[in-house]
């Protein structure tokens, strides 16, 4: 038994991706349930999926758990697949960044997978399948330590988000939809023209590998390198919203269904995970001529993306855009955070990046709920029969809300806290202070007049719908906003992991060692395509590192 | 004379280039078409940053040249799943035409404004 344990500890970075993959699999192989949603086949079909996919993702959940304990010790788990040293075979890394990112798209998935068991699942096909295959590619994305794994790791999740951003089906959702691809396709494109042109400068895709050989990159060479490292923070702003790149945001997470919305509340974070990963670390500090390569373009986009993020919210329609426009404020002001290239700042955007997620998924859900209770109106924002629970949701309104402004207690204003604290004393300080309060500021606005006319402006005389929400859906939305309480409770251990992150991530000679053993960093010099006499010595040659499940 | 890397490289420009043009049209059809230049381009690209070899084998043997064979190996990924979502989104052009009634991007003829739109969307065939 203890033997049993102690394997399956070793291969978690793995079973991670391996987990929702073969559940996917299994539901496929189940069946769809084929519209009978009423007793029947079909129906035991989507009560098993149900089961079968609710079990999964509470595994995953208290696997991730696992990882973050294991990485909150600062060991950085080194899975090595196939046995093949690095920079050769493909590595997943568990870092304590890593870790938090598969406990956050756990912490995401389980309430958003049970409110969708509330209805949403039946209104298509094969939902709990995409689902799964949704999280390996999120999972995928977070744990691997090569660039050219996470750009499979990112057509998985795509791939698995075109599907679902369609579901429910309806006009505006294809056309929506048929933009979302297109675009998300053309990114595609770039992201493989930037990852040929890393290659070709360095002859590595390996994240540790890369960070040990673009320093040395020097002349015309760093030029078409810094070329492609461009071409992926555009790829990657494209994904996390960046400023110019955002408008696709808003139209498309709020024509797609609550749940799936809620979803990709965390699919944005991984635009911003790669940034970090690539610009951030690879790109950072001591990076030889491409030093700090994003700094001077990062900020201010992040900035613009803060203020675009808020005047859309404040002139937003409908209660879903209304959100989705705060999604692209939150994903900015991260964004800020991690442009301030400071430990300090890189622990409170993984610190607000956590809270906005969940947040924001929450409110996606909720939104729904609300839409659901004002008749023809729905979301709209215009004045509109009463919802038939108006405390309830209000009360809910107000925390998600009070969240997502920054206003204190709750996690939002700890964060914002720790940005302008990190701020001082940077050039860039004043823009940094009045965005960032103009933008809390401006979203209370945003928010007070919505909830005003949701819950206030009403007219008794319009009939409105009788029945509340089922208390599933209550219950699925209400575990997001109590994760959120939960951070600001917890406030203290969660900063001071997320700081520890942040200067792990810095430290790129434990990462290089860990990942290429102490052989890699004397060895892996030699370049590609030079026929110097020194041709690299065969893997074979080099004392295999030793593998990760020994 | 010509050196094979400048026929390569302008080549690549020229497929991109068109690719670039028939994305930024209305209809979907050629939007689609533009996509699979665009990612036949990018697919050589991978393909040449691992340089231009001729006569030279894709393994090790000693100290002599080799063709790099990790960007081939790229690329049969790249291809298999450039392959894959051109087919995913043909169809979902094909559903979004069905739905909105008119393969324009945007979900309206040109020449139509917003409120004859419900009235196009019911026209032939449903």
């Amino acid at each position: 038994m203890q033997t049993l344990l102690h394997e399956v500890m070793a291969h978690l970075p793995m079973l991670a991706v391996l987990l929702p993959s073969l559940t996917a699999v299994v539901l496929l192989l189940l069946g769809d349930h084929g519209g009978d949603s009423h007793g029947g086949h079909g129906h035991h079909r989507l009560l098993w999926s149900r089961r079968i996919a609710l079990a999964s993702v509470l595994l995953g959940l208290l696997m991730a758990a696992l990882l973050v304990q294991q990485a909150a010790t600062g060991e950085l788990t080194v899975y090595r697949v196939g046995d093949w040293p690095a920079p050769y075979g493909i590595v997943l890394v568990v870092d304590r960044l890593s870790a938090m990112m598969l406990l956050l798209t756990s912490l995401v998935a389980v309430p958003v997978l049970w409110y969708a068991t509330g209805g949403w699942d039946s209104h298509g096909r094969h939902f709990h399948a995409l689902f799964q295959f949704q999280l390996m590619g999120l999972n995928g994305a977070f744990v691997t330590g090569d660039l050219f794994n996470l750009f499979v790791f990112f057509e998985v999740l795509l791939i698995a988000s075109y599907v679902l951003m369609v579901h429910g089906q309806g006009r505006v959702r294809f056309r929506v939809g048929l933009h979302y691809v297109v675009l998300n396709l053309v990114a595609s494109a770039l992201f493989l023209i930037g990852v040929a042109l890393l290659y070709a400068k360095t002859g590595t895709l390996n994240f540790a590998d890369l960070a040990v050989r673009v320093p040395g990159v020097t002349g015309p060479d760093a030029a078409l390198l810094q070329a492609g490292a461009l071409l992926l923070l555009v790829v990657f702003g494209f994904k996390a919203a960046l400023a110019p790149l955002s408008m696709w945001l808003p139209a498309t997470y709020a024509a797609a269904s609550a749940p799936v919305a809620a979803l990709f509340a965390i699919m944005t974070k991984v635009g911003v995970y790669g940034i970090i990963r690539l610009h951030g670390v690879v790109f950072g500090a001591d990076a030889g001529p491409s030093v700090f390569l994003v700094a001077p373009l990062l900020l201010p986009l992040a900035l613009a993306t803060c203020v675009v993020g808020v005047l859309g919210a404040l002139a937003a329609a409908t209660l879903e855009r209304l959100v989705a426009w705060l999604t692209v404020a939150s994903v900015g002001t991260v964004l800020v955070a991690v442009g301030l290239f400071t430990d300090a700042a890189w622990g409170a955007a993984l610190y607000y990046m956590a809270n906005s997620t969940l947040v924001v998924a929450g409110m996606f859900l909720l939104a729904e709920l609300v839409a659901a209770q004002r008749g023809d109106a729905a979301a709209r924002l215009e004045p509109a029969s009463p919802v038939s629970q108006p405390v309830l949701l209000g009360l809910m309104m107000l925390l998600a809300g009070a969240s997502a402004a920054g206003l204190p207690p709750l996690p939002g204003f700890i964060g914002k806290l720790m940005l302008l604290e990190a701020s001082s004393a940077h050039t860039w300080q004043l823009a940094v202070w009045t965005v960032v309060l103009g933008v809390g500021f401006l979203s209370l606005i945003g928010l007070a007049r919505a909830g005003s006319i949701l819950f206030w402006h009403v007219r008794d005389e319009v009939p409105g719908t009788a029945a509340g929400a089922s208390p599933k859906l209550i219950g699925a939305t209400t575990a997001l906003l109590a994760a959120t309480v939960a951070m600001s409770v917890f406030a203290a251990p969660i900063s001071a992991y997320t700081a520890a992150a942040a200067r792990q991530l810095v430290d790129r000679e434990s990462y290089a060692r860990a990942v290429l053993g102490p052989q890699g960093i004397q060895t892996n010099t030699t370049r590609p395509y030079r026929f110097a006499p020194a041709v690299p010595a065969a893997p074979a040659a080099a004392p295999v590192a030793q593998e990760a499940g020994r | 004379m010509i050196s094979m890397e400048f026929l390569v490289a302008s080549g690549i420009g020229f497929v991109v280039a068109c690719g670039i043009y028939l994305l930024l049209r209305g209809r979907s059809f050629t939007v689609v078409l533009g996509l699979s230049l665009l990612g036949y381009a990018v697919n050589v690209f991978i393909f040449a940053m691992g340089r231009l070899w001729s006569g030279a084998p894709p393994i090790l043997e000693g100290a002599g040249p080799f063709a790099d064979p990790l960007p081939q190996a790229l690329v049969l990924t790249a291809i298999v799943i450039g392959f894959a979502t051109t087919g995913f989104v043909i169809e979902l052009a094909l559903r979004s035409h069905h739905e909105n009634g008119t393969d324009q991007v945007d979900g309206i003829e040109p020449g139509e404004d917003g409120e004859d739109r419900d009235e196009a969307e019911r026209g032939p065939g449903r």
